[in-house]
């Protein structure tokens, strides 16, 4: 039990009386901060959630985006970090269930996975630090297998790799689902209406996992770990998505977190009803648990239905189908209240405002002592190796060709993967309407680490700038804020820069958060994580012409969107290169970042470009790379040229300096012309794709020939990923 | 007297529809959305299915892949319907999890084992058509190359050799992978057929690539040929 002494008090208060043994597990199920948000839910509230494209809010579990001809758009993201870590495969896998059913939880079919995912090193020379690869190879494993056998595409994410991550690892998964608009669940219920549990049996996995998620990760709680058993979900998929069809779900709610106590009590606040509940219906995978266990156990795929006299029958009929066991576990009842029988007799009975709200708290605030420790300058010489630099680079793992990673997804059932992984710098699904969606999820542990309001302002330009590249319009922003333990002050502080940073770039842009989730309490014995938001972007794309991918092609001109500057601090090239962690991290400006992309998303609308690519991880000089490499054609490449303020050239090539685009076009004249017309807009016309010739070139007036190599080798460079996996 | 095209009753094709089957709703899309064509989804507890002109077993993981995949489906009833009809002579294609049941309710030879690489591997490849004979393949030339993507953990064709040396010589490989071997399988293997020809299962996706906005750029789109066939076979044969 995770109460503290205040919280029970408080309780007490409340309650006028003594809560009984399992009140308390049901309350310290739905007061856990991974519940609750108890610390986090006062900064929350200050992140911008309305737009005109938004149907609900943060206020439900998940938000809708209106995509138009009656077409809405759902997203949602998650994270199973500690189950994770403590068992790879179980852990990422059934990460994707609960997100699933997030998704079906609102009437809409889930159409696209993507994941993002942050391990330590796994190139690692001493053989005792092999745990890192061991949970990568398990947890894509997991998301795999979980994905491929519910049909549902996985067709997106990044992999970051860092030291803070030892031992551990974040697994982040979102969704997205689409629905016609007449098809979202209403949720509105009527006294005696019916409570439908379906689904696994109830059995002793996972008991006390939200709690487990609540607390810093100290010994491998694997009872705390559910079982994953894909196939009952996606029976459940088809059979939420037949009945949501045929017109016989008055309200949904998925069974995640906190099982059957949190999804109780969060939906009978939400549908300002109670329930009654007898527990000896409950279907159990062991026939001696106590009535705690069953209230709080956290097995997986289970939904609660709430139907009435009328569609019973109908409802029946499909879970009789798709051979799901069910069973109608209670009734709603006027009062607030929940109700839980055991054998008849009354074993618990929660206001359900109380029960599913927990007393917020007062973190304390401070700005922690290391970043004062941090070094603001190194005095490091000039390598002009630029070509060694360029492929190590190109073959660290946060930068690498992630194929091994995707062929293992599969990205392309449901046939809507237009623009597919790997192809471009977000994944274009097509909708039913006509148009597309694109979506990304991005991070930057290295960036926050050093500056976190400054690292999640960049992610969150990035996550936009790469929906913008396939041609979309960001109409849609999820965070997932991952950091230690909140009651560290420092670590709180983080939290805080990350949140008004997320509330700054979303006003200033005006993009609605759609959803999100919060994450503390991810450390270890070997201490914290770095802070590791999460920003998920989506787009729409009006039409097909639109859509483009990064591929450079031959014969195109070659022009970068956007001035570099020295800001090397969190760089690939500062960190894995030249291993020191410090200096000044890439400073967005929001005006220049909203210029940039409005150049950008012009050029495109008046289809004047072949390829667009963002330029972040490792900076210019791996961005073309990759743009070459993607289209196996050589290039040159005038670095006099770059618009900049850098100091020395390898800073010019290796800076990740926010809000730049690249760009190929045959049209050189006609988009020069375009973006003349942007006041105070930095660009310039930067080199030349070649015809056939497959040698990439990089030329200063001072140094001469930086970079002189064949496509081929860049290429091979960067399949370290699989060269490590695979060995 | 030969009727003409428009006396012909229009083929009707089912999909079959086991729990876990995934791709059931790609392949009754492009069937009826792209190529005009009559075609059901057909749960699998049915058992009436004889008045379908032909059968299409989707991909997907029935049952979960558990014990092995497409063992479980291939010991459901409607599959003794589907092997009546399959000595009938009606078209039976079996796609990816559809190969794996076509093999597992012995309607063809040999076995679908993990992959080399020990992953799930989906990604796009060439096959090249040896037969263009089949009720599928009829609208291909004899060598032609064909885009198509694969999904899938286990498509390595397996067989020994000596039904394999029959196969061979009976014509019975109809696709083969060209220059990618990408799951192991023997002799290159991406689809085979009975000897009789009505009954074809194959790994790679044809219905993926039925239309060119979701074909790669460097790609072809003729695998839609692979249903083009399908349905001038059923055209021709009234």
């Amino acid at each position: 039990m995770t109460l503290t002494d205040k919280e029970v008090d408080y309780l007490k208060y409340k309650l006028e009386r003594e809560p009984s043994a399992i009140e308390l597990e049901m309350i310290g199920a739905q007061w856990s901060e991974h519940c609750s948000y108890k610390s986090s839910k006062k900064y929350i509230r200050l992140l911008p959630t309305i737009g005109p494209r938004v149907v609900t809010g943060l206020a439900n579990d998940i938000a809708i985006l209106d995509v138009g001809d009656g077409y809405v758009v759902t997203v949602h993201i998650e994270s199973h970090n500690h189950p994770s870590a403590v068992e790879p495969y179980g852990g990422a896998a059934t990460g994707v269930g609960g997100i699933i059913r997030d998704i079906i939880s609102i009437g809409s079919r889930p159409i696209a996975i993507l994941d993002s995912l942050r391990f330590a090193p796994i190139a690692v020379e001493d053989k005792s630090k092999v745990k890192s690869k061991w949970l990568f190879k398990n947890v894509v494993r997991g998301i795999a297998e979980y994905g491929n056998c519910i049909g549902i595409p996985t067709v997106g994410g990044e992999v970051e790799f860092d030291p803070c991550f030892e031992d551990y690892c974040l697994v982040d998964v979102a969704s997205i689902g689409v629905a016609r608009r007449e098809q979202v669940i209403a949720n509105k219920v009527d006294n005696d209406d019916l409570v439908i549990l379906a689904g696994g049996p109830t059995g002793r996995d996972g008991i006390h996992g939200a709690s487990f998620a609540s607390a810093v990760l100290e010994g491998e709680n694997r009872s705390a770990v559910q079982i994953p058993d894909p196939f009952l979900e996606k029976l459940l998929v088809e059979a939420t998505v037949e009945a949501t069809e045929r017109g016989c779900i008055k309200a949904i709610k998925d069974l995640g977190g906190g099982g059957l106590s949190c999804c109780l009590s969060e939906a009978s606040d939400n549908l300002k009803k109670g329930f009654d509940v007898e527990l000896t219906k409950v279907h159990l995978k062991h026939n001696d648990m106590s009535p705690a266990e069953i209230m709080i156990s956290e097995s997986q795929e289970r939904m609660l239905y709430i139907t009435d006299n009328s569609k019973v029958q109908t409802i029946r009929s499909i879970f009789n189908k798709y051979d799901i066991t069910h069973a109608t576990i209670g009734k709603v009842i006027d009062s607030q209240h929940v109700v839980i029988r055991f054998h008849g007799k009354v074993v618990a009975a929660l206001p359900s405002h109380l029960f599913a709200h927990a007393p917020l708290l007062d973190r304390e605030i401070e700005k922690p002592e290391y970043l004062s420790k941090l070094k603001k300058f190194f005095d490091i010489q000039q390598d002009n190796n630029i070509n060694e630099i360029l492929f190590q680079l190109l073959s660290n793992p946060s930068i690498a060709n992630k194929k091994w990673v995707y062929q293992q997804y599969d990205h392309e059932v449901g046939l809507r993967t237009v623009l597919k992984p790997g192809c471009g710098d977000a994944c274009v699904l097509r909708i039913g309407n006509g148009k597309f969606i694109s979506v990304k999820l991005d991070g930057n542990s290295k960036h926050c680490y050093l500056d976190p309001y400054q690292g999640t302002l960049g992610i969150l330009s990035e996550a936009c700038r790469n929906v913008i590249c396939t041609g979309a319009q960001p109409i849609g922003i999820v965070d997932h804020l991952q950091f230690g333990n909140p009651n560290d002050p420092g670590i709180f502080w983080t939290f805080v820069q990350a949140v008004n940073a997320v509330a700054d770039f979303c006003k200033y842009m005006d993009i609605p958060v759609v959803g999100g989730k919060v994450s503390f309490y991810n450390e270890t014995a070997k201490g914290a994580i770095k802070p590791s938001p999460v920003i998920g972007s989506l787009g729409l794309v009006e039409k097909q012409s639109s859509i483009i991918d990064l591929s450079l092609k031959p014969n195109d001109f070659i022009f970068i969107i956007g001035s570099t500057s020295d800001e090397m601090g969190g760089s690939e090239y500062y960190e894995s290169y030249h291993r020191i962690s410090g200096g000044n991290v890439p400073k967005l400006d929001l005006s220049v970042d909203k210029l940039n992309s409005k150049a950008v998303f012009q050029l495109i609308s008046k289809n004047l470009v072949n390829c667009v690519h963002d330029c972040s991880k490792g900076g210019l000089a791996v961005a073309v790379s990759e743009m070459a490499i993607a289209g196996n054609v050589g290039l040159d490449m005038n670095l006099d040229f770059v618009p900049n303020s850098c100091s020395r050239l390898d800073n010019l090539l290796f800076s990740e300096s926010q809000s730049r685009y690249i760009i190929g076009t045959k049209r050189p004249s006609k988009v020069q012309k375009i973006l003349s017309e942007f006041k105070e807009l930095s660009f310039a016309r930067i080199g030349r794709a070649a015809g056939s010739n497959q040698r990439v070139k990089f030329i200063d007036k001072n140094m001469g020939l930086v970079v002189d190599t064949h496509i081929k080798k860049l290429s091979e460079s960067s399949k370290a990923l699989e060269r490590i996996m695979t060995n | 007297m030969q009727s003409s095209i428009f006396d012909r009753k229009a083929p009707k094709i089912g999909v079959v529809v086991f729990p876990g089957s995934n791709c059931d709703r790609d392949v009754h899309y492009v069937l009826n959305n792209i190529l005009k064509v009559d075609a059901d989804l057909v749960w699998h507890k049915k058992n009436k299915i004889a008045h379908y002109d032909a059968i299409i077993i989707p991909g997907g993981f029935t049952y979960g892949d558990r014990l092995r995949a497409g063992l479980i489906a291939a010991h459901s009833p409607i599959i003794g319907e589907i092997k009546k009809m399959a000595n009938d002579g009606v078209p039976i294609l079996g796609i990816c999890n559809g190969f794996q049941i076509l093999v597992e309710s012995c309607l063809l030879p040999g076995a679908l084992i993990k992959n080399n690489s020990l992953n799930f591997v989906c990604r796009w490849t060439t096959v090249q058509v040896h037969n263009n004979k089949t009720p599928f393949t009829i609208r291909f030339s004899k060598n032609q190359k064909v885009s198509i993507p694969i999904a899938h953990g286990e498509g390595r064709y397996m067989v020994d050799t000596a039904v394999l040396g029959h196969l061979e010589k009976k014509n019975q490989i109809v696709l083969r992978y060209v220059d990618d071997n990408p799951n192991g399988s023997m002799n290159l293997v991406a689809a085979i057929c009975n000897e009789e020809g009505n009954v074809m299962g194959m790994m790679p996706h044809p219905e993926r690539a039925s239309e060119s906005i979701l074909c790669p750029t460097k790609s072809n789109t003729s695998a839609i040929s692979i249903f083009h066939s399908l349905i001038s076979y059923l055209l021709n044969e009234q």
